[in-house]
């Protein structure tokens, strides 16, 4: 059995990858699932901060890379779920302490022993993002209804082309149903008119994220929560399952729409 | 246009043959056939193929200097000369065609076009942002052109899928050139010189053809006639 490398990444800053990383390693390992999440931001550190996880920290990546520790020590045990583990950033350190081979010998030596690895990328299109790409088996491309954030998730998307990998998926995060009902904000449709690559999952706007992130608990585990309900229906997905997408827009129609996509693999029909 | 220019697209840059003769005809000549050519420079990447010329550093540093002034970056200069191999090597320029960069590694396939002296170039596949074509001859694309990505010709541009990007059609000076899309709605459209703004659209997109007529621009359905 070998993991499958998952890279969220976004281009732009804010629209939600670290938040999506530490959710779905969450709901993933909730599921049973043998999941590694690692911080790739290295220099920007903050998948500790929200998965609880800040104290413990005491190796990371680069001390990895540089043999300071082996893996094992730098792997940091979940409070909650007992086969999540999180491989923290170097917070003194910058982007170039780390190359694109490293993180693919990294990946390596976790595979075996996991069913996912997945790497929060940071922000822009430079050393970081493509140490982050590197390993990547499945990449998923965060990004909020917000014309500025779909342009860059286009540029990532042109660049993941250019490195021979597979096509990502799409999150859309943060998603405002009644702004959209109102025609103020981006429809999915409109998103997937430009990207045209398959959507895995929509993410509405959740205050509880932000509560969430800020006391370390991954909104994953509220099942209440409506964001919650959206990261574990992609985890799911990730799993194979064949969930429908949820109907966060409207009442009517675009449900149906969207569920055919998703169906048709993103082509709208 | 009065100076020829022997040039061609290499990926997201041009390669430009410097002719031959004595480095002081050549060399003015050369940069008033660029300027004569600005539109389409200007941003460009270049390559100089100089086949045997011999040139020292001072005259290549000068030349890339010229051209720096006008917005062109020279990356490469391709020659037999040891000279201008140690000069170019000096400047830190690559010595043969640069690997196109990562995220614009683009196959450029000619293919048959009836104007005589024109090539054309075919992509097929959708242009993203941050994605640049640059092609003296005609390119057709198709697939989209999504906002944030550029296509620059000498020629027409021919878009079978949206256009939401720049397109610059005839950028070396060519009024009569045209750009034909299944939907076009780019972020802004050039032709020669012309620059011009996307009206809001109003109504269900349609195949359209933009060209100059009097030095306006002027959109018309792109129909079977």
């Amino acid at each position: 059995m070998s993991a499958t490398v998952v890279t969220v990444t976004s281009g732009k800053g804010g629209v939600g990858k670290t938040t999506a990383t530490a959710n779905l390693g969450t709901a993933l390992a909730e599921f049973g699932q043998r999941v590694v999440c690692i911080d790739a931001d290295i220099g920007l550190r903050n998948l500790d901060v929200v998965m609880g996880l800040e104290n413990r920290v005491v190796y990371d990546l680069v001390d990895v890379i540089e043999g300071r520790c082996n893996l094992r020590q730098a792997m940091i045990k979940d409070k909650r779920l007992k086969d999540l583990y999180m491989i923290p950033a170097a917070q003194t350190r910058d982007k170039t302490a780390v190359s694109p081979d490293d993180m693919i010998r990294i990946a390596d030596e976790l595979r075996p022993k996991h069913d996912w690895i997945l790497i929060d990328s940071p922000a822009g299109i430079e050393r970081g993002f493509r140490n982050a790409l590197a390993p990547a088996d499945l990449i998923l491309i965060v990004t909020n209804p917000e014309v500025s954030a779909v342009r860059d998730a286009d540029r990532i998307i042109g660049m993941t082309e250019a490195e021979g990998k597979e096509e990502p998926k799409l999150i859309l995060n943060r998603v405002r149903p009644e702004m959209v009902r109102r025609g103020e904000m981006l429809r999915a449709e409109d998103v997937l008119e430009i990207l045209a690559i398959d959507l895995i999952g929509v993410v509405p706007e959740d205050e509880g994220v932000l509560k969430a992130s800020n006391h370390g608990i991954p909104i994953a585990l509220n099942g209440r929560s409506k964001a919650g309900r959206a990261f574990r229906a992609i985890a799911s997905r990730l799993m194979g399952d064949e969930l429908p997408l949820e109907d966060f827009e409207a009442e009517g129609g675009l449900f149906n729409r969207l569920t055919r996509m998703v169906k048709t693999g993103g082509q709208p029909a | 246009m009065s100076i020829p220019l022997s040039m061609k697209g290499i990926g997201d840059g041009l390669l430009v043959t410097v002719p031959e003769g004595t480095w002081s005809v050549v060399r003015p000549s050369l940069l008033q056939a660029i300027d004569e050519r600005s539109d389409f420079f200007r941003g460009a990447y270049v390559a100089l193929q100089m086949a045997n010329r011999s040139l020292n550093a001072a005259a290549l540093g000068g030349l890339r200097d010229e051209l720096s002034e006008r917005e062109i970056v020279l990356t490469a200069i391709l020659t037999t000369s040891k000279q201008t191999r140690v000069a170019g090597a000096d400047l830190g320029l690559a010595l043969e065609i640069p690997r196109p960069n990562i995220d614009q590694d683009f196959e450029l396939d000619p293919i048959e076009s009836d104007l005589e002296g024109d090539e054309a170039v075919l992509l097929h596949r959708t242009l993203r942002s941050g994605h640049s074509i640059r092609h003296p001859g005609h390119v057709v694309v198709i697939g989209d052109v999504n906002p944030g990505a550029e296509v620059v010709a000498g020629g027409n541009v021919v878009v079978w899928g949206r256009v939401r990007g720049v397109v610059h059609a005839g950028a070396t000076g060519n009024t009569k050139a045209v750009v034909c899309a299944l939907d076009l709605a780019p972020t802004q459209l050039r032709i020669a010189a012309q620059i011009s703004i996307s009206p809001e659209r109003k109504g269900k997109p349609r195949p359209e053809m933009a060209m100059l007529k009097n030095g306006q621009f002027v959109a018309e359905g792109w129909e079977h006639n």
